[in-house]
């Protein structure tokens, strides 16, 4: 993965009995085995989730066992449910109280855009208009194999995130946010509706 | 378990001056229910939780219902005379109800295991409606009639604790009126049709060219 070690090089060395590696091979490696989700389930995308933690389907095996019900020891929050216009300003304000670097999963279809309740008057349309999300599972309810394969797509790109340079992680950049204003309610709906910084819907193109 | 119509014989005994109807149901569950005037309706309802042959002393749901204004079309045998012969002809009469918004009770009785019977209680002032609340009489009613009050705008007197339950309280509206509109929080819809293509068609942007220009629809940030 390091651009620095020839391969080659690196297997005829380990050959020899010596490791070698690189600081940001060895500090991405410790966060992907190791991330800690945040203990937060809404609706039946939870019971999932659940059971993804459970015997069968093992997400120990993975290294996210513990599941931290405080906000402040968590990593990772996986979104699992229909997140109402009434928890959404609880929901940012969970994500901002995470010390940085976090993730986000959006599990199950309400989670991605609003599922199946969509047209309900107090269903927010996607948690992506208030927090950057950085895998999305489709599913209603995805299995816990779907689960488990988003909890390896966030590993992959935790390695692939890089320390230094212009195109490094972006929880390392002082300039980007790691907080978000919290939605305010409204008379009508949720004020703002969404976030423009966050939410970038698709540009519909018609026929 | 005694019928509908003994139920209420004996209710209106009980509570004097009480007005009750028994509004019919032509579904399969043939459920009839009672229609309670909104004075009495404490005291009927006291009067069928305590009397020990109908000890309803559960109530399993309250919902809210909105009507609103319609036709009712009777047909009724009108004896007529037509060309000097006496016949009895079907003449259809339109009567207009106005609408109102109703609350409706499920009672069932634990000690007994009879019910259900189901009472009504009509409010017929939208934007003032209130309705006694029947919460002293049965505990189970309290948030259930929190929920009417959030979603259909009843206020029920005597209830404890009356405040929205669902949505914020700083919300303004009633969601399951006929008459709420959804605010329009436009969202990139990926294969729209019916209802929800109508209201996506308004954030397209315009295109003279193709639609004409009588076409034009406003435009909206998002495209």
């Amino acid at each position: 993965m390091s651009e620095g070690i020839d391969e080659q090089l690196r297997s005829e060395l380990q050959r020899q009995g010596i490791w070698v590696t690189s600081m940001q091979e060895l500090y991405n490696w410790g966060r992907k085995n190791s991330i800690w989700p945040l203990q937060f389930g809404l609706a039946c995308c939870a019971i999932e989730m659940i059971a993804t933690a459970a015997s069968r389907y093992d997400i120990a095996r993975f290294g996210g066992e513990v599941f931290r019900p405080s906000p402040r020891q968590a990593d990772l929050m996986i979104v699992a449910g229909t997140v109402t216009k009434k928890m959404a300003p609880q929901i940012v304000r969970l994500y901002n109280q995470m010390p940085d670097p976090k993730y986000v999963i959006s599990m199950g279809a309400c989670a991605i855009s609003g599922g199946p309740f969509k047209q309900g008057y107090n269903v927010l349309k996607g948690i992506d208009r208030y927090i950057p999300v950085d895998v999305y599972i489709p599913g209603c309810p995805p299995r816990p194999e779907a689960l488990l394969h988003a909890f390896m797509e966030l590993q992959r790109k935790i390695d692939g995130q890089k320390l230094s340079g212009t195109d490094k992680a972006e929880f390392l950049k002082p300039e980007q946010p790691s907080e978000f204003p919290v939605p305010a309610f409204g008379e009508h709906d949720l004020n703002p509706p969404a976030n423009k910084d966050v939410y970038h819907p698709p540009v519909l193109e018609r026929q | 378990m005694e019928t509908l119509e003994q139920i209420k014989n004996r209710a209106e005994l009980a509570a004097r001056g009480a007005r009750i109807e028994i509004v019919a149901n032509p579904g399969p569950s043939q459920q009839s229910s009672l229609l309670i005037d909104n004075e009495h309706a404490v005291a009927v309802a006291t009067f069928l939780r305590d009397h020990p042959a109908l000890s309803f002393d559960f109530c399993s749901n309250v919902t809210g219902v909105d009507w609103l204004d319609r036709t009712v079309k009777k047909t009724t045998k009108v004896k007529q005379v037509i060309d000097g012969v006496e016949k009895e002809v079907d003449q259809t009469t339109e009567e207009k109800v106005p609408g109102y918004l109703e609350a409706v009770y499920h009672l069932y009785s634990m000690k007994l295991k009879h019910g259900p019977v189901i009472i009504r209680m009509r409010a017929p002032n939208r934007n003032d409606a209130h309705l006694p609340s029947l919460t002293p009489v049965w505990r189970s009613a309290e948030l259930q009639e929190r929920e009417i009050f959030d979603l259909y705008g009843i206020r029920f007197d005597g209830h404890p604790d009356l405040r929205r339950i669902l949505m914020w309280d700083e919300f303004k509206d009633h969601p399951m009126r006929k008459d709420y509109v959804q605010p329009d929080d436009f969202e990139w819809e990926p294969t729209p049709h019916d209802q929800v293509l109508a209201r996506a068609k308004q954030h397209y942007a315009p295109r003279p060219a193709e639609d004409g220009a009588e076409k034009i629809t406003a435009t909206d940030a998002h495209g």
